[in-house]
């Protein structure tokens, strides 16, 4: 599988970081810096990171099910992450989330129409004390209202 | 960044360089005392260094409140193996988001820690574990690493002093689990964060079937403060058996939500309306969850405490991880209990069957409730499932969903009922019989 | 021997090593503690919670699945907390569980059943919708219907750690966590079907026998495997004269519940409809079914005849027939026929290995020391495929007792993924290859051999002289091919050797110089295929033949007699480590006989009294006249294994090493029994192939912490 030349480092780097004969070790974050370049945790990726840790496609597929930001399917280009848990909630969090369903017109783990974003309900990001708050991809946002959420979105819409 | 004004009545420890322009660079450590703790340690021996630790009173922050000190005492040091240090940045409880702040504005005083406790075990290699939402995190920190190799505080012959460490990042990949500290070994290993059966505890066999020393951000970052300032300073701020200070997120129905460093044992009530800015919009107080989600609930009544691990123990809570979450009058506390339970039914890694199976039963039996769907009997049996999840389960995480949805049953029952009085009011019919349709 | 510990369980002072889980513990006292996880043999789970005890000044119930036992303990397994505990766990676990029992192939036989029979709550407070998803199919014989499974684990540790093939899995997290197959829709491996048997409910089932019977409607017959050489302990389920299953649930046997593909699904030969019911004979140059005595008749004629003009008899038998069949019918072949051409297809070379060994004792290996010896060399053999059994044992004593295992193979094998050592050689120079190693087998202190088909003749000699040369103990097992490859051997059905090794002062030819023998008079084949490979030379040899099927050579000859399978009749065997076990009827085909019977009944009608032709008699016989056959009887009685012992007698003789061929069976191969086995056949995806690159769980480490 033929990754960018950055990546392709990165992840020979990863390698490096384990004892010797643990290089599985590198399996999570191989899987996370190559999602991100690949779009989806595809079928392909699934098995090239099993021959680079020395592991079995089954083995790598056990964990991309386990864990909640590996994604089997292409998300938007923005993935809009809402946080609904505790801090949020008692804040408008589910408001928020609402409001972002019909911002974008899609639901929980969607994607709209021309790919551009994706939405999810997520737990806590761990931004209790500005709740409510939301993630696009790996940025935050703090004490978000709604009327704050469509700039936000409107903003990313202007870029394209 | 800052997100939040600090307060005055902060006692700032391990926040102290918070504000400072650059604060997260090398220098700008250096030229606050940054690495002096660890030159000091340099010239300690290992039982001084653990010593000074356990006279500190720090106990971990990561929400059991395990003396520190003396979980460096089990790694067996004279084992063959390589030892390592891993430093768990999962923060994943809910209310908490204090670790996020100490890794992105002072990264070097974590890795300061982290060398000292690797002095402490005559550690090799460490990791640090960054959940998987805090990526940018991992790019200061990679920075800051850069850094600490550029300047010889890492890597080989470290400070020409003959020791040898290796640090490095470790993205996590979304999963609330591996906050506990063996599903994390697991994680790091590249496997599903299932946790393991202990013991063996870490201290014996951690990271790579190796002696580790396992312990929370805050946990690290507050061992450089100990050793510069010494541990009777740092045990002085908080009250007996419960050293220092502790970073507490406040969030919810307060003016001015935000995370700050308050000494141990610094009262709840004084927290929320002096440090907190009091109730949003002049509420009344009715509940908070004093330490992230998987602790009891106090009411307003019991919230007149002191907050340290021994006086929340008593209160039959927990400090937790110190995500302190107020709640107003308006709070609807079924929904609040759902929310909860929804979390831990999305967490649950699915290994043993009490939690995997009793957590989504919750979920859904409290969705019940809150939709106006249940019964009394429903309530009943919330409250007897989760007793039976308590003390059952492979790891802590089912007591964590059944701790708190316990309280919530016994101590705001009245509004579980109210729901299943009202909707049976609509209904005509004093305990409709449900018939439960969707999920 | 770790300290013994006192401990109370239920009120009952028992006593353990310190260090013994409690639920080990109070097993061995008569005191069941329920698991569903916890599987002896495998790595610890603590998943299901079923275990929890009660133990004094314990804050919480504890798992007795990871519980050392511990002086003063005091423990009760049956403490109204603790049942109440199992009784919710039990509600939990149905929630999910689709309750579908009546038409669940486990039903019967169903640990969840039972465990909710004893424990369970009478209803359930459940009143959500379970979640739901369908049954998938994974492989010819493993179908899995996700919402029966309780994530006990067992079958991803018997795949991963027992198997070494690590085929299976768990994905998803939480409620909806799943096991899974190793190729996302669909599995590949080695198809032994040990996941469905381990499998607690109903959740794996087998392709071969879902929806076929209720459990309880079957016979159920303890019997040995017919395939390879392992000799492992089948029980088949039987009904109305069928056979429906073969599993070995009750762990009888040298096997456990161990069994391969073959074992367990390749059974099917047996009721294959193309099974000979009735004798056959030549009519104008057809083959057209006759009656027994007209064939028989038929074939004592022409037998007497060719005896009386001193004429020419070549006679082959089988891997495959028992040990009363093999030496009746090397005896009526010499004793009555006067003949002394007697061979059968020889797939290892025991007899030089008892030779060379001479005089010494305790060193031919038996199968328990697979699983005691401190270290192993395996030469030339692709165990996983074709000793199966063999494999999996030296894959346990690694896990439990950390086995040194040194590989020297032609190409890549199971084996490599644990072993110390490991090397790729071609046959012929295995033995160069193991000097390297010299100072780390000496240093384990005692050596177990193992060595296929390739080395023979004086690679054998020179293997015992380097064995000799360690300065420790040595034992060796020469690998053979079939279920009594190594009884046919013992009970002298070889031209230069009668049964137990004796010299035979009148050789005849061997199987090979038969086929070519151009002035054979007599050609008489007792379940073997040659004609499959090689024509007879012999145009005008009268050809006898005994199988289950019309095989090529049945089909060319003039007598066909219907044979009964190894699942079809009594009478012992002995198996690749010398072991003896008893056979036992299970099933019949209308038409059919035995082989001793067929052989008993040809001596009869000729006249001459060979001995009474039950296979307890001529057992009887062999044990008084074959060395090392003198086993005590209440072992095999009771369906125990045996050990024959032949060594000490000097064998005078040494046969052409070139006699010695290995068949090459892999996992889904076996003979012609295969070709009519359905189930083999269908495993299409995977073919089995020797030496292919390894496959299985790569990480040494995992399995390393999972012993």
């Amino acid at each position: 599988m033929k990754f960018s030349p950055e990546l392709d480092k990165k992840l020979n780097d990863l390698l490096t970081r384990y004892p010797e004969g643990r290089q599985r070790g590198a399996l999570i974050p191989m899987l996370m810096f190559a999602q991100d370049e690949v779009g989806a945790i595809t079928k392909e990726l699934i098995n090239e990171v099993a021959r680079r840790c020395g592991v079995t496609p089954l083995q790598v597929d056990e964990v991309v099910g386990y864990y909640s930001m590996m994604h089997k399917k292409p998300l938007g280009k923005h993935h809009v992450q809402v946080c609904t848990n505790i801090s949020c909630l008692l804040v408008g969090g589910e408001e928020l989330y609402e409001h972002a369903c019909k911002k974008l017109g899609i639901g929980h783990k969607e994607v709209t129409q021309d790919g551009q974003f994706s939405l999810e309900e997520v737990e806590c990001m761990g931004a209790c004390s500005w709740a409510p708050a939301i993630q696009i991809g790996y940025d935050f946002h703090h004490n978000v209202t709604p009327e704050r959420f469509d700039q936000l979105i409107d903003a990313l819409k202007k870029v394209q | 960044m800052l997100y939040n004004e600090p307060s005055p009545l902060e006692v700032r420890v391990l926040t102290r360089r918070f504000g400072l322009p650059n604060s997260a660079h090398i220098d700008t450590y250096l030229g606050t005392d940054g690495y002096k703790a660890f030159a000091k340690a340099l010239d300690m021996t290992q039982e001084q260094i653990i010593e000074e630790v356990k006279a500190s009173g720090l106990r971990g922050r990561g929400g059991a409140g395990f003396p520190t000190g003396m979980k460096w005492g089990f790694v067996p040091r004279q084992s063959p193996k390589p030892k390592y240090i891993v430093v768990n940045a999962d923060e994943s409880e809910p209310g908490t988001c204090k670790d996020r702040l100490l890794i992105e504005n002072d990264p070097h005083q974590l890795i300061e820690g982290v060398l000292i406790a690797a002095l402490a075990v005559g550690a090799t290699r460490g990791w640090i574990y960054i959940r998987g939402e805090y990526r940018y995190l991992i790019d200061i920190m990679d920075k800051a690493l850069a850094e600490a190799y550029a300047r010889g505080y890492l890597g080989q012959n470290i400070l020409g002093r003959g020791f040898h460490f290796d640090l490095y990042t470790h993205t996590g990949a979304g999963a609330y689990e591996c906050g506990e500290e063996s599903a994390l070994l697991e994680s790091l290993e590249g496997k599903r964060g299932v946790p393991r059966i202990r013991p063996p505890f870490p201290a014996v066999s951690g990271a790579f079937q190796s002696p580790t020393i396992l312990n929370n951000v805050e946990t690290f970052c507050a061992v450089p403060p100990i050793l510069l300032d010494g541990a009777a300073k740092f045990a002085a701020y908080g009250t007996p058996k419960n050293g220092g200070t502790r970073l507490f997120c406040l969030s919810g129905h307060v003016n001015k939500p935000g995370v700050y460093e308050l000494p141990m044992g610094f009262n709840l009530l004084r927290m929320i309306n002096e440090v907190g800015g009091g109730m949003r919009g002049g509420k009344k107080l009715k509940a908070v969850i004093p330490g992230g989600s998987s602790c009891p609930v106090l009411k307003a009544e019991e919230c007149d405490l002191p907050m340290d691990f021994d006086s929340l123990m008593k209160a039959k809570s927990m400090l937790g991880s110190g995500g302190v979450v107020v709640m107003d009058e308006t709070t609807d506390m079924v929904k609040a209990a759902l929310r909860i339970m929804k979390f831990y039914a999305h967490e649950s890694c699915g290994w043993c069957i009490p939690c995997r199976e009793g957590t989504t039963w919750l979920k859904k039996l409290l969705s019940r409730l809150d939709e106006g769907r249940g019964t009394r009997a429903d309530i009943d049996l919330v409250g007897d499932l989760s007793k039976n999840m308590l003390g059952r389960t492979f790891c802590p995480l089912g007591d964590a969903a059944a701790m708190p949805t316990i309280s919530f049953v016994e101590k705001f029952r009245d509004e579980f009922e109210a729901k299943v009085a009202r909707y049976a009011a609509a209904a005509g019919s004093a305990e409709p019989r449900l018939i439960s349709l969707a999920q | 021997m770790a300290d013994l510990v006192t401990l109370t369980v239920d009120g009952k002072q028992i006593q353990a090593p310190a260090g013994t889980l409690l639920i080990d513990a109070a097993k061995r006292a008569g005191i069941e503690i329920p698991a569903f996880c916890y599987y002896e043999g495998y790595s610890l789970q603590a998943a299901c919670r079923m275990c929890l005890v009660e133990v004094e000044k314990a804050p919480k119930l504890l798992a007795g699945c990871t519980l050392p036992v511990a002086e003063g303990m005091v423990v009760y397994t049956e403490s109204p907390a603790v049942v109440a505990a199992r009784k919710t766990t039990l509600e939990f676990l149905l929630t999910n569980h689709p309750l579908d029992c009546p038409v669940c192939d486990k039903g019967g036989e169903c640990e969840l059943q039972d465990m909710v029979f004893r424990y369970g709550a009478g209803e359930s407070r459940f009143t959500e919708v379970k979640h739901h998803v369908d049954e998938k199919q994974w492989s010819p014989f493993v179908y899995f219907d996700a919402p029966r499974c309780i994530l006990c684990y067992r079958c991803v540790r018997v795949c991963a750690e027992g198997m070494g093939v690590g085929a299976l899995g768990v994905v998803n997290r939480g409620v909806i966590s799943e096991i899974a197959p190793s190729h996302g829709d669909h599995l590949e491996c080695d198809e032994c079907g040990m996941c469905i048997d381990i499998c607690p409910v109903g959740a794996l089932t087998s392709g071969a026998y879902r929806y076929k019977t209720r459990p309880w409607e079957m016979n159920h017959v303890g019997t040995i495997c017919t395939h390879c050489s392992n000799g492992c302990k089948t029980t088949l389920g039987v009904r109305n004269g069928e056979i429906i299953r073969a599993n070995n649930r009750d762990r009888s046997g040298i096997n456990g519940e161990f069994l391969c593909v073959k074992g367990r699904f390749g059974f099917d030969f047996n009721d294959n409809p193309e099974r000979l019911t009735s004798p056959m004979m030549r009519v104008d140059g057809k083959l057209e079914p006759v009656s027994w005595s007209t064939a028989l008749t038929a074939v004592a004629t022409r037998f007497a005849e060719v005896k009386q003009r001193g004429g020419a008899f070549g006679v082959i038998g089988s891997n495959h027939t028992t040990n009363e069949e093999n030496y009746y019918l090397q005896k009526f072949a010499r004793q009555g026929l006067g003949a002394n051409n007697i061979d059968h297809f020889r797939t290892g070379d025991v007899a030089t290995l008892v030779d060379a060994l001479s005089g010494s004792s305790g060193t031919l290996a038996r199968f328990d020391d697979f699983y005691t010896a401190k270290a192993a060399l395996v030469l030339g053999v692709d165990l996983a495929q074709q000793q199966p059994l063999l494999a999996f044992k030296l894959r346990e004593n690694w896990r439990h007792h950390g086995l040194k295992l040194f590989a020297v193979t032609p190409g890549p094998v199971r084996e490599d993924k644990y072993a110390t050592a490991f090397t790729r050689v071609e046959a012929g120079q295995q033995l160069a290859a193991l000097e390297p190693w010299r100072d780390q087998l000496k240093a384990a202190g005692e050596l177990l051999i193992v060595y296929g088909a390739s080395i023979k003749g004086k690679a054998v000699r020179d293997l015992v002289a380097f064995g000799a040369s360690l300065g420790i103990p040595v034992k060796y097992v020469p690998l053979v091919d079939f279920s009594n490859s190594r009884g046919a051997i013992d009970m002298g059905l070889v031209p230069e050797l009668l049964p137990g090794f004796k010299p035979s002062d009148q050789p005849g030819l061997t199987a090979p110089e038969m086929l070519a023998a151009a002035n054979l008079d007599v050609l008489w084949i007792v379940g073997a295929n040659p004609f499959e490979r090689t024509q007879p030379a012999a145009q005008n040899a009268f050809i006898v033949v005994h199988d289950l099927f019309l095989t090529e050579t049945a089909q060319r000859a003039d007598v066909v007699f219907p044979a009964s399978s190894a699942y079809e009749k009594n009478g012992t065997v002995t198996n690749v480590t010398g072991e003896l076990q008893k056979l036992k009827a299970a099933a019949k085909t209308m038409g059919a006989k035995s082989d001793l019977e067929i052989v008993g009944l040809i001596s009869k009608e000729m006249g001459i009294k060979t001995g009474i032709w039950t296979p307890d008699a001529v057992f009887d016989e062999i044990r008084k006249t074959v060395h090392g056959y003198n086993v005590p009887l209440p072992i095999i009685a009771t369906g125990g294994a045996a050990q024959t012992a032949p060594v000490n007698g000097r064998v005078k003789v040494e046969a052409n090493p070139a006699l010695i061929q290995s068949a090459g069976d892999t996992l889904y191969t076996s003979g012609s029994l295969g070709r009519y086995s359905k189930a083999l056949t269908s495993v299409l995806e995977y073919p089995g192939q020797l030496y292919h690159p390894a496959r299985g769980t790569p990480v040494a480490e995992e399995a390393e912490a999972s012993r």
